[in-house]
């Protein structure tokens, strides 16, 4: 079966500037205000200057938007098509991240491909958006329920996250499996299931206790209950992170004059705790207007899912919406001390190269998912390739 | 659209209205926390963060100068550049002191000191790491700064004495504060401060120290200073000016150098002391800069006692010098007129014990200016033993001796006058006869410093006033007070008696300090010798012909004193020199006083000319000092 002919068949075909003209500005116009608060806070905490950071931060935001067009607007059966193989590529780099990976902070992500830094984890987590969308996209409503066909739905889901957290990388392993489940739960699992599901999670967490979470890990739940307990070691972060958001109150100290940023004692400020520092500098305001944004960026992902046709489509969209929540919600209850230290980074804000193209990869997809939304695809007209 | 993917849109649908409720609930949790965090707590969180960043430290103020009467600077404040540390901006001490190594290398045993005051110390505390730094070390620490983790330069001060051993005694030095002496004062606190120890240092501490000052400074998270917020100078200490007379003390110093002993010379007339001499003196600059074990001992162990004030805490029998206050006694109590006389045969009999005087074969007829001038123990035996101790335990209180002055130096001593309670209650035995007689050539019990002495000496020349001996001019701006004199209440016919006396001692031939006279018109001094036994001579030795002092072992030697006035006709200075084992007065002891007294009549014009309202004796230069 040649490429052609996935385009021509089923639905309506979409010349490339009907596609143009059906991408959603607003959408991208509020990941690029996102994206350019986490650049103006990067210049901020260099000390106002675009050196070392903003500069970066600025030439991936442009790939990564790049890559955001040319994803929305390849057909949506390309992706239905590719999903599959995808995982399976996103599973083998996981398996090669084991033994050829580059370690960081204490624990091996990346594979280097020439000039390229690969992060498999990160080529993952849309991979298996795709890939469930994919699968359910396949079965009936009854279908789903059925042990049958929830193993492999499992087997999706479980067996990278056991290899991420291999890597050790709990944030990505939790992200993973809850997205995954978050998307098992909206293509209509059974609640009979989930609450089995539930029960036994909750039994298996003193095994997990003992068996899956490292040394350091539990660290960072012990002191995540107590920060005092290590006041000036692994509580250090969270007590600076409370103070400077405290500190900066409900305007805030004013853009670049944030002291626990600007003195150092915020750690890690231009990437896991950016948050933190946007809120001692721009205060309560800028903190509450920054989660409004994104909460318009999910309303976005809602909104695209329900007004298309095809389940695929739902489900993509609605995935790497779960995903971006996912990536919001733990980063600020982290700096908030709501939950405990695990690294992931602010989606669009924090500096880092990987997960901000993989996002706008992502909204890529919901963005092809909303020019695509009225075309039809069977759910048996598809093979796998 | 077919009708089972109608069911998953519902489905969908359905699911994701309770996904998005979820989702706003999660949001709302968001947001209150963040209003908690930064609404609600963010006074508490604000308080903290200034706790971060602002750190105040204290500055200790410049500490007061010590002058001496003419403003020369006696104790003084140089700077000393160091290297130190505070631990609770260093995230690792030990990693700190690592790369200070590479720059400045620092010796293990002060590694372990620092790691152990850091430890002791509150975390925001300044320990110092190295001082006394040169220039060049100093300018290379500034560099490296950055690199050296939390180790900061300072210019500090240290204190400096010009005069190092000449003055030790009268100024003391400062020293790290006790765990014991540490008060109210936040300065006390301040890690590296250091307070007077002994002397002026310590007597006048309060006023020299002066108030503390502070500065706030924003530190980064390792403890980087990176700004000053606010500085408020302290109160710079008082200096303090001395009665003193450096040169004159240097010259007295340098005199009496190799012996041990102690001279002092004051104002008879307003009790300025202007020099307060003991020997051998030590260096206080070592005490500043951390005296080793080996030259504190050796400065212990010495026999000289070099750590001793002997001029104030010396006490030692008085010898001779004793025999005008006898004489006066004798004279008020009408036991003894001009004109008697009594026959020195060399020796007196009292029940079964023999009295010797000190000239074999005695001194014949002797009235009391002779005795006086010629020293005679006889006469003194047979006034003493007809006045009684208590009239002469009275006579030696009221010239101020058994008592300190506390006159400003610590660890003064009061000497002794016994009497016969004194001895009942000390020792629970009744006095006797022939203790009474000892006492009349101030021997036996009386002990007295040398400084009383002096005070005693100034008594008899400026007309039998009482005065108190003066150290402080004064303190700051304010002139140390001078009482009015009071009299001792004697007659001045008595006192002339033995002051003709002392006039016959060192001006005519055959008194016992002629040899010490000085011959310049308007400089003729009168005295009295005192030479002191420490041992007793026994009957068989005596037969044997007495040992020579030279032939004694140094600690065996009779203690050499005298004690003189001067001018003769318009007297303005006592002195009283005691030289320790020196042999006799009138050898070891006049020819010292003489050369000292006379340097302070050479001086006196200049003098003169300095006393009046103490800000005109300043210096042009340390009133500039006040003013910036």
């Amino acid at each position: 079966m040649s490429f052609l002919e996935v385009m021509g068949s089923g639905g309506r075909d979409l010349r490339l500037t009907d596609k143009f003209f059906e991408i959603n500005w607003g959408l991208i116009l509020l990941l690029t205000i996102v994206s350019g608060v986490g650049i103006a806070m990067l210049y901020s905490v260099a000390g106002r200057s675009f050196d070392p950071w903003a500069t970066n931060q600025l030439i991936r935001f442009a790939v990564g938007m790049v890559a955001l067009f040319v994803v929305a607007l390849v057909d949506i059966r390309v992706w239905l098509n590719l999903a599959y193989p995808a995982y399976a590529l996103a599973l083998l780099l996981l398996v090669a991240v084991e033994f050829f990976g580059t370690t960081g902070m204490g624990a091996q992500r990346w594979i280097e491909i020439g000039p390229i830094r690969l992060q498999p984890s990160e080529v993952m987590k849309l991979a298996m958006v795709l890939t469930l969308a994919r699968y359910f996209h396949g079965l009936t409503l009854d279908q789903i329920s059925r042990p049958i066909y929830l193993l492999p739905t499992l087997l999706i889901i479980f067996v990278p996250a056991a290899l991420v957290l291999q890597q050790p990388d709990l944030g990505t392993a939790v992200l993973l499996i809850t997205g995954g489940i978050g998307l098992l739960f909206l293509a209509g699992l059974n609640w009979k299931i989930i609450l089995t599901g539930v029960v036994a999670a909750v039994a298996a967490v003193p095994l997990a206790w003992s068996f899956l979470l490292r040394g350091y890990q539990k660290d960072r739940i012990f002191t995540f209950i107590d920060p005092t307990r290590d006041p000036l070691g692994a509580g250090y972060n969270i007590i600076q992170s409370k103070i400077a958001l405290g500190s900066g109150g409900v305007f805030g100290k004013g853009f670049s004059k944030g002291t626990q940023a600007q003195l150092d004692f915020l750690p890690e400020k231009q990437t896991d705790f950016i948050f933190t520092m946007l809120g001692e500098e721009l205060g309560l305001f800028g903190a509450a207007f920054l989660l409004l944004l994104y909460l318009l960026i999910l309303a976005y992902c809602l909104f695209f899912a329900l007004e298309c046709r095809s389940q695929f489509g739902r489900l993509v969209s609605m995935g790497v919406g779960i995903t971006f929540a996912l990536y919001v919600f733990i980063n600020v209850a982290m700096v908030m001390g709501l939950l405990p230290v695990v690294g992931v980074p602010l989606p669009l804000v924090s500096y880092g190269g990987t997960a901000m193209i993989t996002l706008l990869v992502g909204f890529g997809l919901v963005m092809n998912v909303h020019i695509h939304r009225g075309v039809d695809l069977p759910r048996n007209s598809i093979a796998i390739w | 659209m077919d009708i089972k993917d109608n069911d998953r849109y519902k489905m969908f649908t359905r699911r994701a209205t309770i996904m998005s409720g979820g989702a706003m609930a999660v949001m709302g949790t968001l947001f209150g926390r963040l209003y908690y965090i930064q609404v609600l707590e963010s006074e508490k969180y604000r308080v903290l963060a200034d706790d971060n960043r602002v750190s105040v430290e204290l500055l200790a103020p410049r500490r007061g100068k010590i002058l001496d009467r003419f403003g020369t600077e006696l104790a003084t404040n140089v700077s000393n550049f160091r290297l130190v540390l505070v631990p609770g901006q260093t995230r690792d001490v030990n990693a700190a002191l690592d790369a200070l190594h590479k720059i400045i290398p620092i010796s293990e045993g002060r590694r372990e000191k620092v790691l152990k005051t850091a430890k002791k110390e509150r975390k925001y505390s300044t320990i110092t790491v190295l001082e006394n730094l040169d220039w060049e070390e100093f300018a290379k620490a500034n560099i490296w700064t950055p690199d050296m983790g939390g180790i900061q330069p300072d210019a500090g001060v240290t204190r400096s004495y010009p005069f190092g051993k000449d003055l030790s005694h009268v100024v003391g030095y400062v020293a790290a504060v006790n765990e014991s002496e540490i008060e109210d004062d936040p300065l006390l606190t301040l890690p590296g401060f250091r307070i007077g120890k002994n002397g002026i240092e310590k007597a006048a501490e309060v006023e020299m120290r002066g108030g503390a000052g502070n500065r706030q400074v924003e530190v980064n998270a390792v403890g980087r200073v990176v700004r000053e917020l606010s500085r408020t100078e302290g109160d710079p200490g008082k200096d303090v000016i001395l009665t003193l007379d450096m040169e004159l003390q240097s010259y007295a110093m340098r005199r009496m150098e190799g012996e041990s002993g102690a001279a002092v010379v004051m104002d008879i007339h307003n009790g300025d002391v202007l020099a307060l001499a003991s020997v051998p003196g030590f260096d206080p600059n070592d005490f500043n800069l951390g005296l080793s074990q080996a030259k504190w001992d050796s400065l212990r162990n010495d026999e000289y006692k070099p750590l001793l004030n002997k001029a104030i805490a010396g006490q030692y029998p008085p010898g001779s010098t004793f025999k005008m206050l006898v004489a006066l006694a004798a004279l008020e109590a009408g036991v003894a007129g001009p004109g008697d006389s009594v026959t020195c045969l060399g020796s007196t009999r009292l029940g079964n014990q023999t009295f010797h005087c000190w000239k074999r074969g005695g001194h014949g007829v002797m009235n009391m200016r002779n005795s006086i001038k010629h020293s005679c123990d006889v006469y003194f035996y047979e006034i003493a033993q007809r006045l009684g101790i208590d009239r002469i335990e009275d006579m030696a209180r009221r010239f101020g001796l058994g008592e300190a002055f506390d006159f400003g130096i610590p660890g003064e001593k009061p000497g002794l006058v016994p009497s016969k309670n004194w001895k009942f209650a000390n020792t629970n035995e009744r006095w006797q006869k022939g203790e009474t007689l000892i006492a009349g050539i101030g021997q036996g019990y009386l002990l007295t410093t040398p400084l009383q002495l002096a005070v005693m000496t100034a008594q008899l020349a400026n007309g039998g006033k009482k005065i108190q001996p003066r150290i402080f001019r004064a303190i700051g701006d304010d002139a140390a007070p001078l009482e009015e004199a009071e009299p001792i209440g004697l007659s001045p016919r008595h006192l002339d008696l033995v002051l003709g006396g002392m006039n016959a001692v060192s001006n005519e031939a055959g008194g016992t300090a002629f040899g010490s006279r000085i011959d310049e018109e308007g400089m003729r001094l009168a005295g009295k010798t005192g030479t002191a036994q420490v041992r007793r001579i026994t009957a068989a030795e005596r037969a044997a012909g007495i040992i020579k002092n030279e032939d004694l072992p140094w600690n065996r030697r009779d203690h050499a004193l005298f004690v003189a006035y001067a001018p003769v006709d318009d007297p303005r200075y006592a002195i009283s020199v005691f030289v320790e084992h020196g042999g006799s007065g009138s050898k070891a002891a006049a020819p010292i006083a003489r050369d000292i007294m006379k340097k302070t009549l050479i001086k006196d014009p200049i003098r003169r000319r300095a006393v009046g309202p103490v800000a005109s004796t300043r210096p042009q230069s340390q009133s500039q000092d006040q003013r910036s």
